[in-house]
């Protein structure tokens, strides 16, 4: 795979001048320590994973499902890393990287909170000082992340420009890192922005893959005969099918968030979904080249989903390439299937899932039929800091797998 | 002075904006075009040129402006909810009524868009040769380092265009050497770390970076932070050639609009303060010439 930053076209390095040398700086460092376990960088990071993350995460038969769907279902169980997400093995890994390079302080976005919650609990487990941007609208979504992150002794700031989401969240982090460059590092949460931040952030999640690979062969006897992951920036997706994009024969399906539908509003410049890979197109956002959701004039749209960790116009670079060579396939879930998919989890393999997630379940419902044989679902994270959002979207709109909402609609609990 | 001249590689036929510098004291304004509304923006920016700009940034606004502070943050969202766009932009260079050189400030993906909207898929090449066309003589791209820039050099010397660079207080070595192969017109000194917006000091950092530019023979022109003509003063004694006024001229805009103040009223405080900044400068250069003549 690529060192050098680009995916074909992909990729590339579109960030003001005061932070190349930061990424020039980063580059090497992720060349010595990541690529070459300098000074046993590697190693630390794999025994605090251990350790402190609790891998190796479960490859789980889903007995239920794979009755339902009459295939063999097993689940890579990233909800059971410290922290309810696959974020950690980032965010652990960068905030350890920061220290091997001897910054002193730790700025991240996020937009679910989950990578937000992950950075706070990395920062705090190595002692680094952390302030997190995250918009103001997510941070009405998921109260409960916005106070994990305080508890472990982050600072929240919020970020009112634009929609706040996401979007919003990485400009103003990138904005702190140019005034603070010297002496901070920032800790992106997915597969996007400048090189090195792509292949590093990848390689970093690959461990869910190298563990699902194993596992499956150690389970079945055999490789899978497909992967699926959700996608928003595309880090649980990059992280799934790493280790799997030299194996041929396993389809890889990435699932992103159709969101209440695939058009999009030139004149309000919304895109009600978050489906970048299958519906947008070239341009440079936030110091990469990829695929993006934006209007003919190049503005960028404001994004929706259901799920505001899959709420955003951009998508990975390397997930773009993998797309356009045919090598992964994009497959889009609305935001009424993904609620169900959040349901069937539930009931069928008492797993609540994050609403991320789910939409990879909304994938299988839909599209059991064009699956055979064994199938790998990354599950994300764990849906405990969705629940407000479930019992409100749940109750504005007819779920037909949901529990009796009754006692939630009107006056609350 | 040490060392000997290295100069960047000859462009110099490529426009007129290494001319505008003659005088030693350079006033580079910018506004977002488009903020407030397209005729009040009009207005402003023919204030400037009044107020004794000798060349003149506009703002192309983008919707994720992440080199930008508050305040340009800020107009950029006026001028969009304004409705403008690039093909506004240029007919807004085409009418503009100014005898001033015109630098278009944007972020790469507008520009890399336009090929497509043109019909000739993404890239650089057509909204270059569009600009040219309606009177622009070069480009800043913040978020464009001299390592991605290379299609967009190619298009502006094809079209006899500038493209000039932002020198940041960290860019040095190798990096600065890469940054001046490709450079032309005038180097845009990026006066402190951080995001644009106005402030009242001098920083080191501007002092540091001016030397390390001093034996290259391109302009410098500094900005980032300059909002008054004491301050201009300083950075053109300090060996500035020339300064970018940008936030301490778009918060006249923004009190125009909060204030629901007429457009001759803000154009006015326009030119009162570009006339200050403007003679700020040329203090700080008479200033530098006493001392050179001093030696
Ligand atoms: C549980 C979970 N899954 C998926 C995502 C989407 O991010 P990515 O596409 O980078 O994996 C998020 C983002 O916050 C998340 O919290």
């Amino acid at each position: 795979m690529s060192t050098d930053g680009k995916f074909g076209d992909y990729g590339g390095q579109y960030v003001p001048e005061a932070l190349m040398p930061a990424i020039e700086e980063l580059t090497e460092a992720y060349e010595q320590y990541v690529l070459e376990n300098k000074d046993g960088f590697m190693d630390e990071f794999r025994e605090r994973l251990a350790d402190f993350g609790g891998r190796p995460t479960p490859l789980q038969r889903a007995d239920r499902l794979s009755e339902r769907y009459d295939l063999d279902i097993y689940l890579k169980r990233e909800d059971l890393l410290h922290g309810g997400a696959h974020k950690l093995n980032n965010a652990l890994g960068q905030v350890l990287l920061a220290k091997y390079m001897g910054k002193e302080r730790i700025i991240a976005e996020t937009g679910a909170g989950q990578h937000g919650t992950a950075t706070a609990m990395a920062a705090a487990h190595l002692d680094m000082p952390c302030t997190i941007y995250m918009g103001e609208r997510d941070i009405n979504r998921q109260r409960p992340n916005v106070f994990r992150m305080k508890l472990n002794g982050s600072e929240v700031k919020p970020v009112t420009t634009g929609r706040g989401t996401l979007k919003e969240a990485i400009s103003e982090t990138m904005r702190d890192w140019a005034t603070t460059v010297e002496t901070t590092h920032y800790v992106i949460g997915s597969v996007v922005g400048p090189h090195p931040f792509p292949v590093m952030v990848r390689d970093f999640q690959s461990v869910i893959s190298e563990e699902a690979r194993e596992q499956t062969i150690e389970k079945t006897g055999s490789l899978p005969d497909s992967v699926i992951a959700c996608a928003g920036g595309g880090s649980n997706t990059m992280g799934s099918f790493a280790k799997f994009v030299d194996d041929e024969s396993v389809s890889l399906y990435a699932v992103e968030a159709g969101g209440s539908s695939l058009r999009v509003d030139e004149d309000a410049g919304v895109a009600p979904n978050s489906a970048s890979l299958s519906t947008g197109n070239e341009g440079v956002l936030h110091g990469a080249r990829t695929k993006l959701l934006q209007d003919t004039a190049g503005q960028i749209m404001e994004s929706h989903s259901v799920s505001s960790g899959l709420d955003y116009a951009g998508v990975g670079p390397e997930l773009a390439y993998l797309v356009d060579t045919d090598r992964v396939t994009p497959v889009t879930v609305d935001d009424d299937a993904a609620l169900e998919g959040f349901h069937r989890l539930s009931q069928t393999e008492g797993i609540i899932p994050a609403l991320e997630t789910a939409h990879a379940f909304g994938y299988l419902e839909e599209h059991h039929e064009e699956l055979s044989g064994t199938v790998v679902v990354n599950v994300s994270g764990r849906g405990d800091k969705d629940l407000e959002t479930v019992i409100e979207e749940t109750d504005a709109r007819d779920v037909p797998n949901a529990p009796d909402m009754s006692m939630f609609s009107g006056g609350g609990m | 002075m040490a060392g000997q001249r290295r100069s960047a590689v000859d462009r110099s036929a490529n426009s007129d904006l290494a001319a505008a510098f003659e005088d030693g004291s350079a006033y580079i304004p910018y506004l977002a075009v488009g903020d407030p509304s397209y005729e009040r923006s009009k207005a402003y920016v023919e204030a400037l040129a009044r107020g004794g700009a000798d060349i003149i940034e506009l703002g192309l606004p983008f919707s994720e402006p992440i080199a930008e502070g508050p305040t340009i943050q800020n107009a950029i969202v006026r001028a969009l909810e304004g409705g403008m766009s690039p093909e506004l932009f240029f007919q807004f260079v085409e009418e503009l009524d100014v005898d001033v050189p015109l630098v278009c400030m944007t972020y790469y993906n507008l520009i890399y868009q336009y090929g497509r909207t043109a019909g000739d898929g993404p890239g650089p090449e057509a909204f270059v040769e569009k600009a040219a066309s309606a009177g622009i003589s070069g480009f800043v791209v913040p978020d464009l380092p001299a390592e991605e820039a290379d299609p967009l050099r190619a298009a502006c010397d094809e079209h006899g265009l500038d493209l000039i660079f932002i020198v940041a207080p960290t860019t040095e070595g190798d990096r600065l050497e890469r940054m001046m192969q490709r450079v032309s017109g005038y180097v845009y000194v990026q006066a402190r770390l951080g995001t644009t917006g106005a402030r009242s000091d001098v920083s080191d950092q501007t002092t540091a970076s001016l030397d390390r530019l001093a034996d290259y023979d391109l302009p410098k022109a500094v900005g980032f932070g300059i909002s008054g003509g004491k301050q201009a003063e300083r950075i053109v004694a300090n060996g500035a050639d020339g300064i970018i006024v940008g936030s301490a001229l778009v918060d006249i805009v923004a009190d125009g609009v909060e204030n629901d103040e007429p457009t001759e009223a803000v154009a006015d405080r326009l030119e009162t303060l570009s006339r200050e900044l403007k003679a700020g400068a040329q203090r700080g250069y008479e200033a530098r010439q006493a001392n050179v003549d001093a030696k």
